[in-house]
């Protein structure tokens, strides 16, 4: 792999392009992970596939979102291999680097710049090159300036553009913080818990647009409602103690024993 | 639908005035170019005896402003823009302080005490027989032009670098520049540092071979200095509204998502801190021959958090606060040391809780909301009518 470390000036796509001919776009093999002694994750193996739509359920603490931190390079695992497409190893990169080259996450509690409008949230995360001198010099083309527009129109925040992003509501900065992973062109979207704190009309357009995103994008999305989960759904990887416990399409996965046992059947009883 | 959807955007370009202000590059230069043209007027063509006349004292005490509204600038670009609290830009503004010393020193040539033509006095005192190596090429404009900017600038990008790369930030960063400039300030009290132990440089003769003492190379002194501000208002201004700004200001409200939007927080951080080394030793540079002195005493951490206080007192977050404030403070102190020196720290100290408490957005955040009262008076009455 050719990643440019040096971080400025890069442009993402010409340096790293995930290697899927063998159609998986991310690798996590035998992954483990411990916390003083609490194993966070324990061998654990994944695999998503190019332009699937991925859901993954587990209780808390089953290590959800610390899978999410190990890819996108937030934490280091103790052992264990990740690999965005054949060739790049993400255990290699840098969050930011990780980012660059097409891995897009969006987190459990809405992260926006609050300072910030919401038109400079999207214009700040769109891609390109993220290097110092770009941005001293920078100038939105015309093509960028309808772009940030589709996006906006996409979710739902046209007429909130320029306010600044700290005084939307909860469900709207969700929306934006969508909105700017789309803005990255990420070929991978990480998004955890998407629909807290959302109505049960908001709840409806993410799915909308989610399952809209699955194909040309591969979504992984990290959930706790059950319900949204079965609404787009076509794969579901249950984790329970830091490893995948059962894997399958919503129908498999309840007819499961194991994870009646563990997890469905907490719910249920 | 993209342009539907670009018209609906600009027509809410009018609404974005409402919560964030305008930063007001052609006032404050115009401020700035009608005081120094006043002053200029006042100092040469009114006589002493006209209320109209500025005294040489008030051209070099204007000329010393500011230089600390320049040193502001500097503070409020990190601090206010990109949250990084430092404690120790003293020590940025007291290199570039020395690096025109030094140049001044060998200016003396054999007039010092001495007379010795190639040592300064201080190492004829020490009993030095010739320069040290870091004075090499001191006698050189263009190398005193280069010490000011690169002196600063190198060693911001050492601590920053070390510093952003290993991700320390908050109160740990700023105590760590506390104590970089503390550091310094006791190297550069010893002899043997060779900067001239705990008298520092001075007694300085003449500037570019214009004397020091001559009225007319005060002034001339006072208006490069304000030139100088209005050059670095526009950079920091351009700096401000360019992408790197909000770069820098989303680094400032969650640096871990600007990290994950694909930026190197770092890079930035590093670069923006050196800019602003730069402008605090060009600050530095300016005030030396001003007051005619330069000791390790400014390396003091206690300057540094002063000039935090210029910031806070103005309004961090906009630039042409951080100028306002650090007048104000240094026009207070001046007045303040002269009735009664012993109270001036309580004072001081006594403002940044006040401003904290009672102005958290500093003087410069008084005019936006003067501004939305008018503002909303006169809906009310058009909403009446």
């Amino acid at each position: 792999m050719t990643a440019n470390k040096a971080g400025s000036p890069l442009t993402a796509h010409e340096n790293i392009v995930p290697d899927t001919r063998h159609g998986v776009i991310l690798y996590v093999e035998d992954v483990n992970l411990s916390f003083d002694g609490f194993k966070a994750l324990n061998n654990l193996n994944l695999y998503i596939n190019d332009g699937e739509l991925r859901c993954l359920i587990g209780a808390n603490g089953a290590g959800k979102t610390t899978l999410m931190d190990v890819i996108t390079g937030k934490i280091r695992p103790d052992t264990g291999k990740v690999n965005f497409g054949q060739q790049i190893d993400l255990l290699q990169l840098d969050e930011s680097e990780i980012a660059r080259a097409g891995i897009g996450r969006k987190f459990q509690k809405p992260t926006v710049f609050e300072e910030l409008s919401v038109f400079e949230n999207i214009e700040l995360s769109l891609k390109g090159d993220k290097g110092i001198w770009t941005a001293l010099f920078h100038k939105l083309s015309g093509e960028q300036e309808d772009r940030i527009g589709e996006i906006l129109h996409t979710i739902g925040l046209v007429a909130e553009c320029h306010y600044p992003a700290g005084r939307l509501s909860h469900g709207q900065k969700q929306w934006l913080e969508i909105g700017m992973l789309l803005a990255a062109e990420p070929r991978v979207l990480l998004v955890d818990e998407p629909v807290a704190g959302m109505t049960g009309q908001e709840t409806e357009r993410t799915a909308e647009l989610l399952t809209s995103l699955a194909g040309e994008h591969s979504v992984v999305v990290v959930e706790h409602d059950m319900a949204f989960v079965r609404s787009i759904a076509r794969k579901v990887s249950v984790l329970h103690q830091g490893s995948v416990l059962a894997e399958g399409t919503m129908s498999e996965i309840q007819a499961n024993p194991d994870v009646i046992r563990v997890y469905l059947g907490e719910e249920q009883g | 639908m993209n342009t539907s959807i670009n018209q609906d955007i600009n027509q809410n370009n009018q609404q974005q005035s409402l919560f964030r202000s305008r930063d007001p590059l052609h006032l404050t230069i115009g401020l700035l170019f009608i005081t120094t043209i006043l002053v200029t007027i006042g100092n040469l063509i009114f006589a002493e005896s006209s209320a109209f006349h500025v005294s040489d004292y008030t051209v070099s005490l204007l000329g010393k402003y500011l230089c600390y509204a320049l040193l502001a600038l500097a503070v409020d670009l990190v601090w206010g823009y990109c949250g990084i609290l430092s404690l120790g830009h003293g020590a940025f503004f007291t290199l570039g302080g020395y690096a025109m010393g030094m140049y001044l020193m060998r200016q003396i040539g054999d007039r010092g005490v001495y007379g010795n033509p190639d040592l300064p006095d201080f190492m004829v005192f020490l009993n030095w027989t010739e320069l040290p190596w870091f004075w090499a090429g001191s006698n050189s404009v263009i190398w005193m032009v280069c010490m000011v900017f690169l002196g600063p600038g190198l060693l911001a990008f050492i601590f920053g670098s070390l510093a952003f790369r290993s991700r320390v930030s908050g109160v740990y960063l700023s105590i760590m520049t506390q104590a970089m400039t503390y550091a310094l300030m006791l190297a550069f009290f010893r002899n043997e540092m060779g900067f001239g132990g705990n008298n520092g440089l001075t007694d300085f003769k003449e500037i570019f071979g214009f004397s020091l003492q001559s009225p007319s190379t005060k002034l001339g002194l006072f208006i490069a200095t304000a030139i100088a501000l209005a050059l670095a208002y526009c950079a920091c201004h351009f700096i401000v509204k360019s992408k790197m700004g909000r770069v820098v200001t989303a680094i400032r409200d969650s640096e871990s998502r600007v990290r994950f939007v694909g930026y190197k927080p770092e890079h930035y951080k590093v670069w923006i801190f050196v800019v602003s080394a730069m402008l605090a030793g060009l600050a530095g540079a300016l005030y030396v021959p001003q007051v005619g002195i330069i000791n390790p005493g400014e390396f003091s951490p206690l300057n540094s958090i002063e000039m935090v206080i210029w910031v806070a007192v103005g309004g961090r977050n906009s630039l042409y606060g951080a100028i306002i404030g650090a007048i104000i403070v240094s026009y207070a102190k001046t007045r303040f040391t002269a009735i009664m020196p012993e109270a001036w720290l309580f004072a001081l100290g006594g403002l940044f809780v006040l401003v904290t408490l009672l102005l958290p957005k500093g003087i410069a955040g008084l005019l936006p909301s003067i501004k939305q009262k008018f503002a909303n008076t006169a809906d009310s009455v058009e909403a009446k009518s």
